[in-house]
């Protein structure tokens, strides 16, 4: 089990060091996710009326997009580099592997959620503050990079790999997207537990469900 | 070279095949009439109902053909053999093509019913992205390199499309939405279907599922036999 854990977070430290000194993913996927907020604007007339009814799902819109793009990242960078090889022969168990890629997906995913959190509340003047938004928030990007890590790893095998990611991701993503677009509703309404609680727990079963089953068949994916 | 046995064994389940494939067949049309002519006109709905012994029996059998697709991707894992992902694989192809059935079946039922032909409820979405999620494990099969990255890859889809196929097969409970919610099958309320509509109802369930097991079975063999011609063909080379 410490071995696990360390193997673990040698390869998120890795992750992270990488994107600190290249600051690629975030950047990209920032901008990215901005441009679909822009494009929202133009697409529905922004009146406080219409933003009350687009607003959470031009969150997460662009948050699904975005996580996308971070999740093409995660694997081809090892594979064009030819680096993948070398994290299959490291001393390390396969689900420690997958732990560590999914924990720096998830980092990056929440730092791009942060990043937006402004972006809806001056822009559309959403109430994104709000604590079960927040939780939402978290849990939806848990759920996106359990599934997305794996499926990630993938697509990078597959011809066509950029569109191959997302043809697997969006359709077993989709539970997700329903109850975070859904909660976030209730959340941004200013309702509690009682209006949001079957979205939060529909959440928090789907991350352990699919962590679970990530990591478990992980390790069938990297094998050559 | 075919042994004699091989040869004895290749012409039984050729002759068994055809039985069945007759015996489906007879089911079919007596399936047919049953639902025409002898099942009662609903009170409610009028004769347009009589589509829910098409359509309730191809949705159920979709989610048999995904439940026999989780059984073959863990199988596939488990041992490792080519037997196991043919039955994944070809139990994917006939649960798509039951799950289109049961759409387009239940958009001919919800035009007159619902009035439109489509509607974003919850049963309906979720359906069809399960069926997308199928899909794109046909396409994945078609775009891998090699035959066991077709194979490894496409069973961890199979394992992890299978807590979709439950939170689908429940979604017209947990969400509540236009479309009714289980009336057969596990997890079902019983007593919600009158005597002889669930007596067609079951006879139609039956043929539907003895369809399944024919096509799924035929659909093995021809994996089976691509096989042995590539086999063939690379000892040629």
């Amino acid at each position: 089990m410490r071995a696990y854990w360390r193997g673990a977070l040698a390869v998120y430290r890795k992750d992270l060091l990488l994107e600190a000194r290249s600051k690629e993913a975030v950047s990209t996927v920032a901008v990215f996710s901005l441009l679909v907020v822009f494009i929202f604007s133009f697409a529905f007339d922004p009146s406080p009326r219409t933003l009350a009814l687009v607003g959470p799902g031009i969150i997460w819109v662009s948050y699904t997009f975005g996580g996308i793009l971070g999740l093409n990242r995660a694997f081809s960078h090892e594979k064009d580099k030819g680096t993948l090889e070398g994290l299959v022969l490291a001393p390390l168990s396969k689900d420690a592997i997958y732990m560590g890629k999914f924990m720096g997906t998830l980092t990056l995913m929440l730092i791009v959620e942060l990043l937006m959190l402004p972006v809806f509340l001056f822009f559309f003047d959403l109430n994104v503050l709000s604590f079960w938004f927040l939780v939402i928030a978290l849990l939806a990007a848990t759920g996106f990079a359990a599934v997305g890590t794996l499926f990630s790893a993938i697509a990078v095998n597959t011809r066509s790999r950029e569109v191959m990611l997302p043809l697997l991701f969006l359709p077993m993503a989709l539970p997700v997207v329903i109850a975070a677009v859904a909660g976030t509703e209730d959340a941004l309404a200013g309702r509690g537990w009682a209006a949001l609680g079957q979205w939060v727990q529909l959440l928090i079963a789907y991350d352990f469900i699919f962590i679970v089953l990530s990591s478990l068949t992980f390790e069938f994916v990297l094998e050559e | 070279m075919a042994s004699a046995q091989q040869v004895r064994q290749r012409s039984f389940t050729g002759v068994a095949g055809l039985g069945l494939l007759v015996i489906v067949a007879i089911l079919l049309l007596v399936d047919l009439a049953l639902i025409f002519l002898w099942a009662p006109t609903e009170l409610v709905l009028g004769e347009v109902q009589r589509i829910f012994y098409l359509h309730v029996p191809s949705a159920l059998v979709g989610f048999m053909a995904f439940a026999v697709v989780a059984v073959g991707s863990v199988g596939y894992f488990w041992k490792r053999t080519a037997k196991w992902d043919r039955l994944a694989h070809s139990a994917v192809e006939v649960g798509v093509m039951f799950f289109t059935v049961a759409l387009i079946s239940g958009a001919i039922w919800a035009k007159p019913v619902w009035g439109t032909w489509w509607t974003w409820d919850p049963q309906l979405t979720t359906t069809f992205v399960l069926w997308v999620v199928y899909l794109v494990y046909l396409m994945v099969r078609a775009y891998v390199p090699s035959k066991d990255q077709a194979a490894r890859y496409s069973a961890v889809i199979g394992i992890m499309g299978f807590p979709l196929v439950l939170l689908v097969y429940r979604a017209a409970e947990l969400w509540a939405g236009i479309h009714p919610g289980t009336v057969v099958g596990p997890g079902a309320e019983s007593d919600a279907l009158d005597k002889d509509i669930s007596l067609v109802f079951t006879f139609s369930l039956a043929t539907f599922t003895l369809l399944f097991v024919y096509l799924l079975w035929q659909r093995v063999l021809v994996h089976k036999a691509e096989e042995t011609v590539e086999e063939l063909r690379a000892s040629i080379k």
